[in-house]
């Protein structure tokens, strides 16, 4: 186990390149969301329509 | 296709072209300048700039690495299998840094003809492989080499069925090209 | 065929369908990068040069086939929103560019850490990390560009005909190690020689490429998806929809 976690003395290295990966794949998935849930309520508020219920939301989501 | 759409496409096909060729040109103009690396047969035939900060790149010849006693200062010779260049450098040396393997120094060219270099990197080929896998490749060409010695025709080698073994040895003849 | 392709077109259409596509690419991408990671950090025995050092391959590579191809989407897409006036393609190209910015920043990241042990620089000006720099700064070039107009047809228009002038980049890119001598070394995987890699490292390399192709089809559709709203805002098929969700 701890050979395998030290990577040849490389650990910096390889760990460091995948946590990175990591962090940045999770940042992608969350502004995207971010992206769309912010364009969802601007473009709601434009057609000024009232919150519609969750009845809708089934259908369209 | 209506007519606009036709015209636009061509402007942007144009506009493609147009650009590529600009830049093809201005990357063979400047060919020179972009050099990233002397090989040691560009570095004695094209002549060096003194004074300047270049790169060299080569193999480091076999058997030419002499470590001063007592300080961090090595030299060696980098070669192309063409000519060779007397190279000094004090420092750290990074990790795949050995004799045969591909390296890149960064410095300039002293009085007494050595380059002295204040920056030294590895460089590594595009071969990937399991050590077991490397040294059935290299016993198989050792043998290979022993026939030729013994005047019997150089037989594919038999020994390891993987893809990158053909491979990696074309490679190594090649090694020059990408050094 | 064509029916359906039309029926893509209708901006109400085309988000319903991106939203129930998002979980067919979502849950492969993440079997197939854990798959991949436990391979490739675990099981793929390590190089006979570089030690376990070369594991940083399979994070680094995908990203950088991902930085190149998602440039080439990019200015595809930029292409037919030019000549055809398509909302969905520049709404397409939009969604690209961040994405391809973040894996493009990832190749570098990643490149640097592979060379700082193995060649013994973080960074160097050669011909395949000097291109591929340019590839990040076009990105960026490209999202700022469109965010620099008040009116989002004519950032639109804009920014693709950067990203369209800018795809010179990639072949340069690509042959960057063949053309000019570099300090990178020359592709592994080619199309038309057997790659320079033993099967036991090459398969798990595959698996992590293919998974990150998802996990950007996964999540340009989610942004695909905002992108669709943002340009249809006003029109009458958006009341229908929760902001919550």
């Amino acid at each position: 186990m701890r050979e395998f976690l030290l990577m040849d003395g490389y650990w910096v290295y390889v760990w460091g390149s995948w946590i990175l990966t990591l962090v940045v794949m999770l940042g992608l998935i969350v502004t995207a969301r971010r992206h769309h849930r912010r364009a969802l309520v601007e473009a709601a508020r434009e057609t000024e329509a009232p919150l519609p219920a969750r009845a809708a939301v089934k259908e369209l989501s | 296709m209506t007519p606009t759409r036709k015209r636009r496409l061509v402007m942007v096909t144009a506009l493609v072209a147009g650009v590529g060729l600009a830049t093809t040109l201005a990357l063979r103009a400047f060919q020179e300048n972009m050099l990233y690396f002397y090989s040691p047969t560009e570095f004695v035939e094209l002549g060096v700039p003194e004074e300047r900060t270049i790169r060299v790149g080569g193999l480091v010849a076999d058997g030419s690495v002499r470590r001063m006693p007592g300080s961090m200062t090595i030299e060696f010779q980098v070669t192309d299998h063409a000519y060779a260049v007397p190279v000094s450098y004090t420092g750290v040396l990074p990790d795949l840094f050995r004799e045969g393997q591909g390296v890149v120094a960064r410095g300039r060219i002293s009085d007494n003809g050595v380059f002295v270099a204040e920056n030294l990197m590895a460089k590594h080929d595009e071969n990937y492989m399991p050590p077991e896998v490397a040294q059935a490749l290299h016993a198989g060409k050792m043998r290979a080499i022993e026939r030729a010695q013994q005047g019997f025709p150089n037989e594919p080698e038999g020994n390891s069925g993987t893809t990158v073994a053909d491979d990696s040895a074309a490679a190594d003849g090649s090694a020059a090209r990408g050094y | 065929m064509w029916l359906w392709f039309h029926k893509l077109g209708s901006p109400p259409y085309f988000y319903r369908t991106a939203g129930r596509l998002i979980p067919w690419f979502a849950i492969p991408a993440v079997l197939l990068l854990v798959a991949g990671t436990v391979g490739g950090l675990a099981i793929a025995p390590s190089d006979y040069e570089q030690g376990d050092g070369f594991r940083i391959i399979y994070v680094h590579v995908p990203s950088a086939y991902l930085a190149m191809f998602g440039y080439v989407a990019m200015a595809i897409a930029a292409a037919i929103g030019l000549i055809w006036r398509m909302k969905l393609a520049f709404a397409f190209a939009a969604a690209c560019a961040p994405i391809g910015a973040a894996f493009t920043f990832l190749c570098l990241a990643t490149g640097s850490l592979w060379g700082k042990p193995m060649w013994g620089v973080w960074w160097d000006w050669d011909g395949r990390m000097t291109s591929m720099l340019v590839l990040l700064f076009l990105y960026l070039g490209v999202i700022a560009l469109r965010g620099a107009f008040d009116d989002a047809a004519k950032g639109d228009r804009a920014a693709a005909l950067l990203a369209i002038v800018g795809v010179v980049n990639i072949p340069i890119i690509k042959f960057s190690v063949d053309w000019w001598n570099t300090l990178h070394q020359p592709a592994t995987i080619s199309k038309l020689s057997a790659p320079s890699m033993t099967m036991d490292m090459l398969g798990w390399l595959l698996i992590m490429i293919v998974g990150y192709m998802l996990f950007f089809a996964a999540v340009v559709t989610l942004r695909l998806r905002g992108e669709v709203l943002l340009r249809e805002r006003g029109a009458r098929w958006i009341r229908g929809l929760d902001s919550r969700a």
